[in-house]
């Protein structure tokens, strides 16, 4: 372990803990200025996540230790997914912890304990969210996992650190696996961070929530730890997509000094990133329940097409 | 020291096991005696299996001849690196199993205690020498007192008519495999009249009639895993057992059909073909693909679970094929890392199934409910039974850091890592099927949140269960070893893989061990750290780093007040138990989604109904497409038969003349 890795770590967790809820409003302050509305300000995730803190919080009279450790947990999972994701330099010693296998695992893991802590209280919003959590969850993991399985057969590895690494070298151009690998990989996190054509984070109508039901009894620090790690949450998903499909800018072992110009980098794409979000969200309705289904499913076929496409092709 | 070898060991514990069971037959219903002396005493004699089979891992194979049987022909036993392995699983699944049960059996249910210490202790020692015997006789004869005790011990609750019917499946399919197991090896024995293995791995057949032996063997071993179309039996006779035997049979039995396969194409068959490898592949996944799909639509917590095992084993048998294509190319370090994932998940799913099976007998007996429906809310009253449960939910749903995540991440390296297969088909699908793996894992994960959700979170659907109570000390230990063995499994893999590492390299002279040893005992890393790395030390202490550190910020930079209130009731005030999400509702998705594979009968209510009811009957097409046709087939066979039985003896003895008149006719 060297020095420089050492802090490209540290810097790289700070960042995402930093970031992710700016993130998060940059993305709503979009979906206003794009709905004619003049919106929170950047800030607010910030205000949101202090309020939470500071209140206490209630608990609902049946609940369960597991119910007040989920929160925890769910925010120990985030934290360590922003820390392996390769966002600044690929020179992190955590990496060797866990590969893009094990990276869904983590989100799985995080998954699981949330729907439980939903089914924990025993009222019928929260069984409900998680059925569908669930329902999400077992057709995106897949497809993100084959998502990231297209980049690893392209770089003959799951380590997140050599598959960035080996498409970041690769020569300019569209490879038609990685194409099809981000339509779905786009597909995916729409439905994982519970975005509108899957859920929309800002409704409370009892046929169409997903997110907002699993965590209904949430309340004071626990809903505040998880709706920051559900902004490190965001934050992983974009910062995996833009490793892997615009892997340019981020500083590698050998030059330690490309880190100062990493986190611009970073930034820029995020940010660019986070106003397309918010343009599809616009631009899309809310679907229907069960057509969210077909929709992963066909996420699930385009990620294994683009599999098919490398292994066809071989580009 | 009196030295001791291994073989000689393992002798010991079988005959141990034999004495355990004849003392239960003289206590036949001291019930005190039998369940507080003799089971924890088998337990022990597990534990001493377990060690012998770790001393045998790291010797040379050994070789004992038992004169028993009949005359001429006595019993051949071996145990090497393979045998030694699922030695070791039996025993230590089998500790953990034997503890709990010495607290779980009750008085007065069906069998006397005595009676069914026997039958337990001879299915233990019977799975024993399935694994040690080294010719076709012993191992017929072990396989079959296996089956055997296994029905008894299915059939313990005998007054119940569909424990019974469950017993009789159960033995047919059983018999019906071992026929096909009996005539793979006359195959292997090449006309040579010799059923010793060792002659069997001196024969070289022609392809043909390899593969006819490699064929019966996937039937006859099949059928005892519960290979699809053959798993009828499983989810009718596990959830009938009284639960330690069910967690024996999940957990360990099933494995034993694994070992025969294992044995089979890997020892005594000297070739192997690709598509061997390819059919057991394609046939595995769908096994494993349908067992997930039919356990998250269950509504009984057994039934689920066995289904669950259906699928382990159907990602066993896809592990075992591709380890078969891999050695049938010449690829050993593939072949090696394709049955470390097998062998790795053979010894989780014993764990982790068996402390699943051991939990749900724990709430049978808190309760007195299977149904899913009319449980709920038990980690209130049965915290050791929940917490130790969701372990093996976790460990079962394949979520890291346990061991179910351990075997899945070799198993997809497996997959994911087959460039330069010379077969261009196969080098393109085995990639695009990992995802279908994947999709397995995602759904087995669904099926474990169901199962843990609905009996162990929310409210108790039914006020009776406000009065269950929690495991007792015999039980939480036997839990506690086995939960245990799920996390020290996953938490420690690279120290299992080189267990697993004698086994490779004497089936296939090839083993990770190396390159274990090259990245160290922290890191998980098959090939090499730039290609695939897993450290599940240091991932489950980089979360709980988090959590904690989240937990004590927290705690001083805010406060930790907090208050209790009833739940958010939207405004409706009269919210019941009965409003949560019912087993039904949960599974409702994928019941829509994977409506073809289901055989779905749906009573709906109509608006003129007095008194509505909705039902949903799930049903396996198999049953009706090919198993009634062939019992109706067998009827009707039976009832022609039948024509010739008048039940006049001037009948029969016109039948008898008339044979005599074509006897003669041949003789002539």
């Amino acid at each position: 372990m060297t020095l420089s890795g050492l802090l490209s770590q540290c810097l790289a967790l700070v960042l995402a803990l930093v970031l992710a809820p700016l993130l998060t409003g940059w993305v709503n302050q979009w979906r206003a200025w794009l709905q004619n509305r003049s919106g929170p300000g950047l800030l607010q995730p910030y205000r949101m996540l202090h309020k939470l803190f500071n209140k206490e919080s209630v608990l609902a009279e049946s609940a369960s230790p597991f119910f007040r450790a989920a929160p925890y947990i769910i925010f120990g999972c985030m934290t360590l997914a922003c820390a392996i994701i390769p966002m600044l330099s690929t020179d992190l010693p955590l990496s060797i912890a866990a590969d893009a296998i094990a990276l869904v695992g983590l989100f799985a893991v995080a998954r699981v304990f949330l729907s439980l802590a939903a089914m924990d209280i025993g009222t019928s919003f929260g069984s409900l969210g998680a059925r569908r959590e669930m329902l999400v969850g077992f057709l995106a993991e897949p497809a993100l996992l084959a998502v990231l399985f297209t980049a690893s057969l392209i770089a003959n590895s799951t380590a997140l650190t050599t598959i960035v690494t080996s498409l970041a070298h690769r020569e300019f151009a569209i490879y038609p696996s990685l194409a099809f690998a981000g339509i779905a990989f786009t597909f995916v996190s729409f439905a994982e961070n519970a975005r509108v054509p899957v859920d929309n984070p800002a409704t409370h109508l009892e046929l169409t929530m997903i997110h907002e039901a699993l965590i209904l009894e949430y309340s004071g620090r626990h809903l505040a730890l998880i709706e920051w790690a559900a902004s490190l949450k965001l934050f992983a998903y974009s910062c995996i997509g833009l490793a892997i499909f615009f892997p340019w800018g981020i500083a590698e072992a050998e030059a330690p000094l490309a880190l100062i110009f990493a986190i611009p980098a970073l930034v820029s794409k995020l940010a660019i990133g986070g106003f397309l979000l918010a343009l599809i969200e616009t631009l899309s309705a809310k679907m229907r329940i069960f057509r969210v289904p077909e929709f992963l499913a066909s996420a699930f076929m385009l990620a294994v097409i683009g599999m098919l496409v490398h292994l066809l092709l071989g580009v | 020291m009196l030295s001791l070898l291994p073989i000689d060991g393992v002798l010991a514990v079988i005959a141990a096991w034999l004495s355990i069971g004849i003392c239960g037959v003289f206590a036949l219903r001291r019930f005190a005696f039998v369940s507080r002396v003799l089971f924890p005493a088998g337990g022990l004699v597990c534990l001493a299996l377990a060690l012998f089979a770790l001393q045998a891992l790291f010797q040379s194979p050994q070789v004992a001849v038992l004169p028993l049987g009949l005359p001429g022909l006595p019993f051949h036993l071996r145990l090497d690196a393979l045998a030694a392995f699922f030695l070791l699983v039996i025993g230590g699944a089998g500790a953990g199993v034997s503890i709990f049960a010495a607290g779980y059996f009750r008085q007065g249910e069906g069998t006397p205690p005595g009676l069914l210490c026997l039958e337990y202790h001879v299915f233990l020692a019977s799975m024993a020498m399935v694994v040690l015997a080294d010719d076709a006789y012993a191992f017929m004869v072990a396989w079959e007192t296996m089956a055997l005790s296994s029905f008894f011990l299915v059939t313990a609750n005998h007054k119940v008519p569909e424990i019974r019917d469950a017993g009789f499946l159960y033995l047919l399919v059983a018999h019906v495999g071992a026929i096909a197991i009996l005539l793979c090896f006359g195959v292997l024995q090449a006309n040579t009249g010799d059923y010793t293995f060792a002659n069997m791995r001196a024969q070289s057949l022609t392809p043909f009639w390899a593969s006819a032996a490699f064929l019966l063997a996937l039937f006859g071993f099949g059928a005892k895993a519960g290979i699809f179309p053959l798993h009828v039996w499983l989810p009718e006779a596990h959830p009938a057992a009284p639960s330690p035997v069910s967690a024996l049979m999940s957990g360990v039995m099933l494995k034993t059909a694994v070992y025969g396969m294992v044995r089979v194409s890997f020892d005594l068959l000297h070739l192997q073909l690709w598509w061997w490898g390819a059919l057991l592949l394609a046939v595995g996944l769908a096994t494993a693909l349908f067992g997930v799909v039919f356990a998250t639509v269950q509504s009984d917590m057994k039934r689920l679970l066995a289904y669950s095992s259906i699928e382990n084993i159907g990602l066993l048998f896809a592990a075992i094929g591709l380890a078969v294509i891999f050695n049938a190319y010449g690829m050993r370090a593939l072949s090696a890392l394709a049955l470390t994932a097998c062998l790795f998940h053979v010894a989780s799913h014993a764990l982790f199934k068996s402390l699943l099976f051991v939990g749900t007998g724990m709430v049978l007996h808190a309760t007195g409910q299977r149904n899913l429906g009319r449980l709920g809310g038990l980690v209130r009253f049965m915290p050791w039974v929940a917490w130790l449960v969701l372990i093996g939910v976790l460990a079962s749903s394949g979520l890291p850091p346990l061991s179910g995540f351990a075997s899945e991440w070799l198993l997809l390296q497996t997959f994911l890592f087959t460039p330069g297969l010379p077969h261009p088909f196969l080098n393109m699908v085995i990639p695009v099927l990992a995802a279908a793996v994947a999709l397995i894992a995602a759904l087995a994960g669904y099926a474990m949140v169901k199962f843990f959700g609905v009996v162990f979170l929310g409210q108790p659907r039914e006020e009776t269960l406000r009065e269950a109570h929690d495991a007792g000390w015999l039980e939480r230990i036997g839990m506690l070893w086995l939960a245990a063995g799920c996390v020290v499994l996953g938490l420690l893999p690279t120290q299992f893989i080189v267990l697993i590492d004698r086994v490779t390299i004497d089936l296939l002279g090839w083993g990770l061990g190396r390159q274990v040893a090259q990245t160290g005992w922290l890191i998980l890393a098959p090939f090499s750290v730039e290609r695939a790395s897993f450290s599940p030390l240091l991932f489950f202490g980089g979360v709980l780093f988090c959590s904690v550190l989240a937990f004590l910020l927290v705690r001083a930079i805010y406060h930790g007040h907090m208050r209790r209130a009833p739940p958010w009731d939207c405004g409706f005030a009269w919210q019941t138990a009965r409003m949560q999400d019912t087993a039904e509702g949960f599974g409702q998705p994928i019941r829509q989604i994977f409506e073809p594979l289901l055989r779905l009968e749906r009573h709906l209510p109509t608006a003129a109904d007095r008194e509505p009811r909705y039902r949903v009957v799930v049903g396996d097409h198999s049953w009706f497409r090919l198993y009634l046709p062939i019992a109706h087939g067998v009827e009707f066979l039976a009832r022609q038969v039948g024509r010739l039985q008048r039940g006049r003896i001037s009948i029969y003895l016109l039948y008898s003349f008339l044979t005599l008149l074509f006897m003669l006719f041949l003789v002539r």
